[in-house]
């Protein structure tokens, strides 16, 4: 190598397929897809991983990361990966699911895998709807949003509240870790990277099940541009989804 | 059917409980620890079903085991797994609906084992005993045909069949050798990774993927079609029952025999694959057919299929519920009814 050739100070990690992406502008499941590539190459594990992918825009983790991948029904993944955890004891185990999929229709599979303290990492990525089928109000909606299934702004008398999943599940004896991120600006994006690392971390030290909640853009189906997304990630989530460490277990804890 | 699936090396069973089939998880709650196996039970069958799939994605014989509410849960899984094409044993003791129905003995969910359940263009082998014996064989077969087949496969036994107690060979079948598992999931140590997926966006790729499971399909019922025959060559009337309705019939057909009645009984084994041709031979002998049924009537329809105009077939259902099991009596009464004159 010559003395003048460049030095890639932040190449592609292993995990990670290098092809273009399909996603829209300004979308931020491509970071978040990195950051769980770096967390993989991390821990040296790309050989031993095995994802899950769920429906909706997330499923297409399946294309961008450079690991088996097995895909579950419609908010089944933390069921699919218990069973790919008994299977397989010293894998690397991991699901990649979406607001839609995680905190509404898999409420009772993640409440239950969380709870049996399955060493599982759950990346859950919540931009306030259904991206894939155009938009439609998710749990995580915050109130007075408009969707095409709340044109007149989400309205809690109607349709309750937004569920704060990272806060509700932290309190299982089972879960090892809890935290939410964003990856609206590069200095959440860097604590946030800090928090999948961990929510692996715990994993590989099997100190029980790991649960990371990242803030993410839908520019497409919020009707903004990837600027006016980000923005409102500041400005309208995390007043209401903060961020940080609601659970963080240090050692085995077990009743 | 539990000791079955620890001899043909299931070692992963996820399940809720419901009657009439909990014998199965308590048998393998007790038995498995022992062998290092697991067993989980699950926060539903949803769950259960959704277990099944990870542990078998990786390579493992996993089964779970339902009764028909727990069994229409699963259903979405059912599609998963045949769409994925990744093995599964499920088995249903069926109990009696719609709705809560009941837990007496039932075939109500014929349709729904046959015709495939879930969402979507897909078959599951079903598998119908009719005795304790044939609830042992019939484990071994269904995970050689799931695994053969990359297929779930269904176990359709009933609760008269849950609860019996009969004399048992517990002999290991010889089956045929199995393709080797060149597609599960366990790290992409040394290979490229593996994708495991039923979604298929691309142009004309779902068309492909639906018609190659069709192919598999079309080589299960070339090959896979089993179905007990007894006294049919010089008979008249034939009985087509399965599972505990057909011992039933066999009893009146002996008396039938008795009182110089000229029947038989062809008894289903495999419902997906469903005997078609076995019937269609007899239509085309001039034979006539009695369907008797725990239901108001589901698989008559695949009888009449078969059989075309060429033949009569009636049928003698009775719906589930507790007194409505038919006695040798009843069906004796029915082979009365419907002998053709001749």
């Amino acid at each position: 190598m010559s003395e003048t050739a460049e030095k890639l100070l932040n190449p592609r990690p292993e995990s990670l397929v290098d092809i273009p992406t399909h996603f829209c502008p300004g979308c931020h499941h491509g970071i978040v897809h990195r950051l769980v590539a770096e967390a993989i190459d991390h821990f040296g594990l790309r050989e031993k991983a095995i994802g899950v992918a769920c429906v909706g825009c997330s499923v297409f983790l399946y294309n961008y990361l450079n690991t088996d991948v097995v895909e579950a029904p419609h908010g089944r993944a933390p069921a699919v990966a218990t069973g790919l955890r008994r299977a397989l004891p010293d894998r690397l185990i991991y699901t990649y699911q979406g607001d839609g999929d995680l905190a509404a229709i898999g409420t009772s599979e993640i409440i239950h895998a969380a709870n049996r303290g399955e060493p599982i990492t759950v990346v859950f990525v919540n931009n306030t709807t259904y991206g894939m089928t155009g938009g439609q109000m998710a749990p995580t909606t915050l109130l007075g949003q408009k969707t095409t299934t709340s044109p007149y702004g989400r309205d809690f008398h109607q349709a309750g509240y937004p569920i704060k999943m990272a806060e509700f599940l932290a309190p299982l004896e089972g879960v090892a870790f809890s935290a939410r991120g964003a990856v609206d600006r590069v200095a959440n994006l860097k604590r946030t990277r800090k928090l999948i690392f961990r929510a692996f971390e715990v994993q590989v030290q099997r100190l029980g099940f790991g649960f990371v909640e990242v803030l993410s853009a839908c520019p497409t189906n919020w009707g903004m541009t990837p600027i006016e997304a980000a923005k409102r990630v500041e400005e309208e989530m995390i007043p209401y989804f903060p961020l940080g460490i609601f659970k963080e277990r240090k050692e085995a804890d077990h009743l | 059917m539990a000791q079955a699936a620890i001899e043909a090396g299931c070692r992963f069973y996820f399940g809720y409980p419901i009657t009439p089939q909990n014998d199965i998880p308590e048998y393998l709650a007790r038995e498995f620890p022992k062998l290092g196996g697991t067993f989980l039970q699950a926060e539903s069958e949803i769950g259960s079903i959704n277990m099944v799939l990870g542990a078998s994605a990786a390579g493992m014989r996993a089964m779970t085991s339902s009764s028909g509410p727990g069994i229409s849960l699963m259903q979405e899984g059912l599609s998963y797994l045949a769409g994925s094409e990744i093995p599964a044993v499920v088995v249903n003791v069926q109990r009696s609906g719609p709705g809560l129905g009941g837990i007496s003995p039932s075939q109500g969910d014929y349709f729904q084992a046959t015709r495939g359940g879930g969402h979507g263009d897909y078959r599951t082998p079903v598998l119908a005993p009719a005795s304790v014996q044939e609830m042992w064989d019939l484990t071994f077969l269904a995970f050689d045909l799931a695994d053969r087949y990359r297929n779930p496969v269904v176990i359709l036994a009933d609760a008269m069949l849950g609860q019996m107690k009969e004399p048992l060979e517990m002999r290991k079948p010889e089956l045929p050798p199995l393709p080797a598992k060149d597609w599960i999931l366990e790290g992409c140590q040394g290979r490229d990774k593996r994708l495991l997926k039923s979604l298929y966006l691309g142009e004309g790729e779902l068309e492909k993927h639906c018609w190659r499971l069709w192919a598999k399909y079309e080589e299960i019922k070339k090959k896979e079609v089993r179905c007990e025959a007894y006294r049919i060559e010089d008979a008249e009337l034939v009985v087509v029952a399965f599972g505990s309705p057909a011992r039933i019939a066999k009893g009146a057909i002996m008396e039938a025999r008795e009182q110089g009645l000229k029947v038989g009984l062809l008894r289903p084994i495999t419902l997906y694959p469903y005997p078609e041709k076995e019937l269609a031979d007899l239509a085309d002998q001039g034979k006539t057919f009695l369907v008797t049924e725990l239901n108001v009537g589901q698989m008559v329809e695949d009888v009449r299929m078969a059989a075309g105009r060429r033949a009569e077939v009636h049928f003698y259902g009775r719906p589930p519920g507790a007194g409505s099991l038919p006695s040798p009596e009843d069906i004796l009464h029915e082979i009365r009814e419907t002998y053709p004159a001749r």
